[in-house]
């Protein structure tokens, strides 16, 4: 009886570790960094890039690097493959926040970091600096993406520019008759989509209600929507909160928002114009994209290198080749977004360019780019804003 | 060739082996120490030296800029779990999934473990065993997606339903209730077989012989003595839910259970400590249903 004891309580033990270690994942953790105002970790810039080490380890956005299995025609990672040896294998981050975790792993080279994720990898000591005289291309990159508050720092540049868009508002045109032109459609708890409607599933997403309150509801005094006290914050909260009574499910994963469309499951709700577009390639149901009156959130991304990048010399080959003209193009129009590189819309096709404003600073100025919330304001009001650890508790909060 | 006759020559190495069996035939503790370090070492560093790191982690807390995680010892991450009521509703909604999860599939293998161990034909025993099986051959993903394309809008559900002027569950609490029961019923049905298997059909015959009827005879007799086997069969059923995350996000819609919060926090909130707190969550539950099931000896069934 007592050894059947002893053995009863083993198993109990080692199922509990099983459980354990199932549910907590590892528990590596990161160097302590001081939780003080930020001051950026001194990383080593390159000076030269010599040959490819053979290898690319990408953390990326889905449609950035393509390789011909998502459809035939569209491949720039053999060719890149073929000319520099550095054979690719990428990762695709659904969130920023994912992002930022995969790149504190230190398994890749470099990472398409858009702005909520960029800031955080530089304070963080994830990502060195660039010298972008060892990037030939970067020369003739739109003026008005060099030096932004998002991929720079005093001056130094952290990252390449790599293209730029909104989120957009997409519809199913089959069962969404009248066109929407307000993110109003997607905020409305009476909506006859109720049950069809999505939204982005991501901390992030909060400053698509607070953009909506700061053009629908001038009493909170909203100027930034990533920019919000708590008052403002509890404000966009309660609104998501009542927009989840109209959700049908909400979407991080691109190829879930595509299937979900095509099938039916959804009509209505935030989007990327890559998902549009290979909802309109698959040809199963028509969807129409617009950016509505309140204008969007948006993103700007950028290729960074790792501070500690196994394969660094096939990084600065990577961030060199993805703006180079030919290739910046076809990604620009493969994702759909605004190329960085000037020269990019010699190869684009007809009225691509001007469709997605591409070197239209006014139009680039007006859009919300993702940015990561501090406690202190970006709208320059002090130390008074929620950071962004408390948006991601409000999105557990949301979520219910 | 000569192969048969050789006779390998028993050298000095086969000496200093026997001289070392010798000894450690005399040292019975050596003998011990020495089959069990690396199983135990393993168990000791990998299970419980990441468990310990885990737990140790959760007192932790992250520079909220960064993401970087601060040794700085704090309750804050249990007092934020105990505090919001979201949180209390999440491990509700988990507890109650996976009490559902546990029971839909208990009722459900009942009966088809009797009728394979104590109806079917050997014949039809083997095929329903196989049947049953083969799904665990197919990758988790598919058959969480399969469940996916089914309970959407023009799905098999769908489809069954229509004609009687009725609705599937679409995506929600209901549909994952239902793809887990799915994905974990050989869980339950195994123990279940195995413990049916064992009881004696003489005492079936017994039953009937002093006149009970066959309800009577099921939880009279069957059940007392099934009962073991059916917790060991609730411990994975139980346990597996309680720890699911991807379903949820499959066929969810827009619900969270608690494997969420702790996955979400890892990959999204970038907030580690945070998540392994969260974690004391399924930890305490699990110990707790343990414990209960030690008492009825059903660990010896698992």
């Amino acid at each position: 009886m007592r050894h059947r004891r002893s053995t009863a309580t083993l198993s109990v033990v080692g199922v509990v570790a099983l459980v354990a270690t199932a549910c907590g994942g590892s528990s590596t953790s990161t160097s302590s960094n001081s939780g003080a105002a930020p001051s950026v970790p001194k990383i080593p810039m390159a000076s030269s890039v010599g040959a490819g080490e053979g290898s690319l380890n990408l953390v990326n956005w889905a449609g950035y690097a393509e390789d011909g299995s998502n459809d035939k025609t569209v491949d720039w990672v053999h060719p890149f493959e073929k000319a520099t040896g550095c054979i690719v294998h990428d990762k695709v981050g659904n969130t920023s926040d994912e992002m930022v975790q995969l790149m504190k792993t230190g398994q890749y080279d470099g990472v398409s970091a858009s702005g909520d994720a960029s800031l955080r990898l530089i304070y963080g000591g994830d990502v060195a600096p660039v010298n972008t005289s060892l990037v030939p291309n970067y020369a003739t990159v739109q003026p008005f993406l060099k030096n932004r508050s998002w991929n720079s720092v005093n001056g130094q540049m952290y990252g390449i520019p790599h293209g730029w868009g909104a989120n957009l508002l997409m519809w199913n045109t089959k069962v969404v008759k009248t066109p929407p032109t307000s993110w109003g459609a997607v905020f409305d708890p009476n909506s006859p989509y109720k049950g069809k409607i999505t939204a982005y599933d991501a901390p992030i997403y909060i400053a698509d209600a607070a953009l909506y309150l700061m053009k629908h509801d001038t009493s909170l005094g909203i100027k930034n929507p990533y920019a919000l006290d708590q008052k403002q914050l509890n404000a966009a909260v309660a609104l998501l909160k009542k927009q989840r009574s109209v959700i049908g499910e909400y979407w991080n994963d691109a190829t879930k928002q595509i299937s979900a469309f095509e099938s039916g499951d959804l009509v209505l709700g935030t989007t990327w114009q890559y998902n549009a577009n290979v909802v309109t390639s698959d040809k199963k149901v028509a969807v129409n994209t617009v950016i509505p009156s309140e204008s969007s959130t948006a993103w700007s991304d950028t290729w960074m290198i790792a501070s500690h990048a196994k394969h660094p010399n096939c990084m600065y080959k990577w961030m060199d080749w993805i703006i180079s003209p030919k290739v910046n193009a076809d990604v620009a129009q493969w994702f759909g977004e605004a190329p960085s590189q000037s020269l990019a819309c010699q190869h684009t096709a007809k009225g691509f360019c001007e469709q997605y404003h591409a070197a239209d600073q006014a139009f680039s100025d007006s859009l919300y780019y993702w940015t990561t919330p501090t406690r202190h304001c970006l709208d320059g009001r002090g130390n008074i804003c929620t950071d962004f650890s408390q948006w991601t508790q409000a999105w557990t909060q949301i979520k219910g | 060739m000569s192969v048969a006759t050789a006779v390998r020559p028993r050298g000095p190495g086969f000496a200093r082996g026997r001289a070392v069996s010798a000894f450690l035939h005399r040292h019975v503790w050596l003998r011990l120490v020495a089959l069990l370090s690396l199983p135990m070492l393993w168990l000791v560093v990998a299970y419980l030296g990441s468990l310990g790191a885990m737990l140790v982690a959760a007192f932790w807390t992250t520079d909220p800029f960064t993401g970087a995680v601060v040794h700085h010892t704090t309750l804050d991450n249990f007092r934020q779990l105990v505090t919001q009521s979201v949180y209390r509703t999440i491990a509700l909604r988990s507890l109650g999934v996976a009490a559902a999860v546990t029971v839909i599939d208990a009722l459900i293998a009942v009966p088809v473990a009797f009728y394979m161990a104590k109806l079917a034909s050997t014949r039809a025993q083997r095929l329903l065993v196989v049947a049953i099986l083969t799904p665990l051959w197919a990758s988790y993903l598919v058959k969480a997606y399969a469940w996916r394309v089914m309970l959407g809008r023009d799905g098999l559900i769908n489809w069954v339903l229509q004609p009687f002027g009725l609705h599937g569950p679409g995506y929600g609490l209901v549909a994952v209730t239902m793809t887990l029961a799915y994905l974990w019923f050989p869980f339950m049905l195994l123990p279940v077989f195995a413990g049916l298997e064992r009881l004696p059909d003489s005492l079936l015959e017994a039953s009937a012989d002093q006149g009970a009827k066959a309800w009577r005879t099921f939880r009279s007799v069957v059940l007392p003595l099934l009962f073991p086997a059916l917790v060991a069969g609730s411990l994975f059923t139980f346990s597996l839910s309680l720890g699911d995350y991807i379903s949820v996000n499959v066929v969810g819609g827009t619900t969270q259970l608690a494997a969420n919060v702790i996955y979400d926090n890892i990959t999204t909130g970038g907030n580690l400590p945070f998540a392994a707190a969260a974690a004391f969550f399924p930890i305490l539950v699990m110990v707790a249903y343990l414990l209960v099931a030690r008492r009825t000896r059903a660990l010896e069934n698992v």
